[in-house]
C-alpha cells in the first residue's frame, strides 16, 4: 500500500459512496411523486396478480388452523365503533330490522334479515387474518357463503366485480371494498356473522363482514349493507375498487 | 533468494489472467440499485408494524421477540427482555424540519422519505421481480458459462481447518496476504458470496413469497418450511440485515485491499 495515493482514493470513494446515498434518497423521493413512474411500479402488482392467478389452483384453500391456535385476542382494526346514527340505531334494536340488501347486475334483487342469512347453510373457517401492516391473527368464522347469496340472485352474464358498500365511514368517506368472480365463488369467501362462536361484535364488524381470505384485510369489508353486482368499477366512489385503493393508492389485488 | 522487505509491502500483484465475466459485472451493480432499494422500502413495510413475532400469527396483543418502542420523549430497540435505548436514531428521530417523529426507522434510511405504506410496498414488489429475475439469470449464466465452477468452487484442502483458521487470521490483522484474490477468492469470500448467491437471497425471496395471504393457499409447505407467516417476517428481516452486514463488510475489504484496481475490475472486467 503505497500511502498518499491510495489514501485520497480511498476518501474519494466513501464520499462517493455518501454522495451515492444522498442522490438515491433525493432521487426515490422525487421519483415517488412522478406519475408514469408510480405507473410503472404498479406493473408489479399486475404482475403479482397474474402470477398468483396462475400459480394458484382456483379452488385452493387458505390453510385452515386447529382450535388451539386461535389468538387470544383478535385485534380490532379500521372503524371499531361506527358512529352514524342510522348504525347506532341498528345496534340498539340488535340489527332487527337490518336486512343485507343484493342488487346490480342481478336476475333478482333480494334483501336478506339477518335471521334469514343465520338459516342458509354456513361454513366455520379457522382462518388466518394477516394484515397489510404486517401482523397476523387467527380466528374463527361463521358464515354464509357468498356463492350461495349468488346464486339465489342469478347474477348476469355482464357482472365481473361485486361491490361490498359499508354502513361505516372513515374520515367523512365511506367504505367499501370490491372483488372480482373468482374470489366471490372461492368455498372460502363468506359472509361472517359469529367470530370465534360468538356473535359478530360491533368491533369486528357486526352484523355481517366479508372473509376473502386469501387476501389482506383491508379487502374484508366491515358493516356490510349492500352488495353489488357490477361490471367494472370506475365510476364508484373513487374508482380504485376500495376505500383504501381511493384514499391511499393501496393495491386492488391484496394477495401479496 | 531470501527477499526482506517489509511485511506490509508485499511484492505487486502478478497480472490477472481473468477478471469478471460481463454477466457478474452487470448483476453487480444491477445490485448496486436494486438491493438498497429493496431494504429502504422494506423499512418502510416495516415501520408499519415495528414488531417482530415467531409462529404463524403475532399482533400488539402477543408477545414479540423483537419490538421498537417509542414515545415523544425516548425510544428502545427490543430484543428479547434486552432494551437498547435508540433515542435519537431508532423509534425518536428529528426530522428535516426539525419535528420529532416516532416512526422506527427514520427517513433517511426508508424510500420513500416520509411513512407511505402504499408506495413502500409498490417499491417493494416492483424491484422484487427485478432482484429475483436478476438472481435467476445470474445462477443460470454463472453456472452454465462455468463461472460458479471455476471462481467459488470450494476445492478438498480448502476445507481444512487449518487453512479456514489461516484465511480467518489474515482477514482479522488485514494483511490480505492473499493478493492473487484478484483471481483466485480465499475461502471466506468463497462463503460470504456462496452464501449471499445461494442462500441469503434466496431466503429472502422464499420468506417474502411465505408472508402472502395468496401464497399461503398455493404453498402452504413454503410457510410451514419457516415455522409460519410471522416467523417467515422475522427470517425475513434477520436475513436483510445479514444482507447489510454482507454489504458493510463487502465495502470494508474493498477499502483495504486496492479499492481503485478492484473498481476498475468490476466495472471493465480486467483490472488494467
Amino acid at each position: 500500500m503505497t500511502g498518499r495515493r491510495s489514501l485520497l482514493s480511498r476518501r474519494a470513494l466513501i464520499g462517493g459512496i455518501g454522495a451515492g446515498t444522498g442522490l438515491l434518497l433525493s432521487g426515490c423521493d422525487r421519483l415517488n411523486e412522478s406519475d408514469s413512474w408510480r405507473r410503472t411500479l404498479r406493473l408489479a402488482e399486475q404482475g403479482n396478480e397474474a402470477a398468483q392467478r396462475a400459480l394458484t389452483a382456483r379452488m385452493a384453500l387458505a390453510r385452515e388452523f386447529d382450535p388451539h391456535h386461535i389468538s387470544r385476542k383478535f385485534p380490532e382494526n379500521g372503524t371499531r365503533r361506527p358512529q352514524e346514527a342510522g348504525y347506532q340505531a341498528m345496534v340498539q334494536n340488535g340489527f332487527a330490522d337490518w336486512s343485507l340488501k343484493v342488487d346490480g347486475l342481478v336476475e333478482k334483487r333480494l334483501a336478506l334479515p339477518l335471521g334469514q342469512l343465520r338459516q342458509m347453510p354456513s361454513r366455520n373457517q379457522i382462518t388466518r387474518h394477516d394484515c397489510v401492516e404486517g401482523w397476523s391473527a387467527i380466528g374463527k368464522w361463521t358464515g354464509v357463503p357468498l356463492s350461495h347469496i349468488l346464486d339465489l340472485a342469478g347474477l348476469m352474464p355482464k357482472a365481473r366485480y361485486l361491490v361490498f358498500h359499508c354502513a361505516d365511514r372513515l374520515g367523512g368517506v365511506p367504505y367499501y371494498e370490491s372483488i372480482d368472480l373468482i374470489d366471490a365463488r372461492h368455498p372460502q369467501t363468506i359472509l361472517a356473522w359469529a367470530l370465534n362462536d360468538q356473535m359478530l361484535p360491533v368491533g369486528h364488524g357486526a352484523p355481517l363482514r366479508l372473509r376473502v381470505e386469501r387476501q389482506l384485510g383491508y379487502k374484508h369489508a366491515k358493516y356490510v349493507m349492500r352488495i353489488e353486482a357490477v361490471e367494472r368499477l370506475t365510476g364508484i366512489y373513487g374508482g380504485r375498487g376500495g376505500y383504501w385503493e381511493d384514499v391511499a393508492d393501496y393495491e386492488w389485488y391484496a394477495g401479496i | 533468494m531470501a527477499m526482506n522487505g517489509p511485511v506490509s509491502e508485499p511484492p505487486a500483484d502478478p497480472a490477472p489472467t481473468t477478471g469478471h465475466p460481463r454477466l457478474t459485472r452487470l448483476w453487480h451493480w444491477a445490485n448496486v440499485i436494486i438491493l438498497p432499494v429493496m431494504l429502504m422500502s422494506g423499512l418502510t413495510i416495516f415501520n408499519a408494524h415495528p414488531r417482530l413475532y415467531w409462529g404463524h400469527a403475532g399482533n400488539l396483543n402477543d408477545y414479540a421477540w423483537f419490538a421498537v418502542g417509542s414515545s415523544p420523549t425516548q425510544s428502545y430497540v427490543r430484543i428479547g427482555e434486552t432494551r437498547i435505548p435508540s433515542t435519537g436514531w431508532i423509534g425518536n428521530w428529528t426530522d428535516d424540519r426539525g419535528r420529532i417523529q416516532t416512526w422506527a426507522f427514520p427517513s433517511w434510511a426508508t424510500i420513500p422519505s416520509r411513512y407511505d405504506l402504499a408506495a413502500g410496498r409498490r417499491w417493494h414488489f416492483f424491484f422484487a421481480w427485478l432482484m429475483a429475475g436478476g438472481l435467476a439469470a445470474y445462477m443460470i449464466g454463472s453456472l452454465a458459462n462455468g463461472h460458479i465452477r471455476r471462481r467459488l468452487h470450494l476445492s478438498r484442502t480448502e476445507w481444512y481447518p487449518r487453512s479456514i483458521w489461516r484465511d480467518m487470521r489474515d482477514h482479522l490483522s488485514l494483511s490480505m496476504r492473499h493478493r492473487a484474490e484478484l483471481q483466485h477468492y480465499n475461502i471466506l469470500q468463497k462463503f460470504a458470496y456462496i452464501g449471499v448467491i445461494f442462500l441469503a437471497l434466496p431466503v429472502m425471496i422464499a420468506t417474502g413469497l411465505a408472508m402472502a395471504p395468496g401464497m399461503d393457499a398455493s404453498a402452504p409447505w413454503l410457510v410451514d418450511l419457516f415455522g409460519g407467516r410471522q416467523s417467515a417476517r422475522s427470517v425475513h428481516f434477520i436475513t436483510a440485515f445479514s444482507l447489510l452486514a454482507f454489504f458493510l463488510i463487502h465495502m470494508a475489504m474493498l477499502l483495504v485491499s486496492r479499492p481503485l484496481a478492484r473498481l476498475r475490475t468490476m466495472v471493465r472486467g480486467r483490472p488494467a
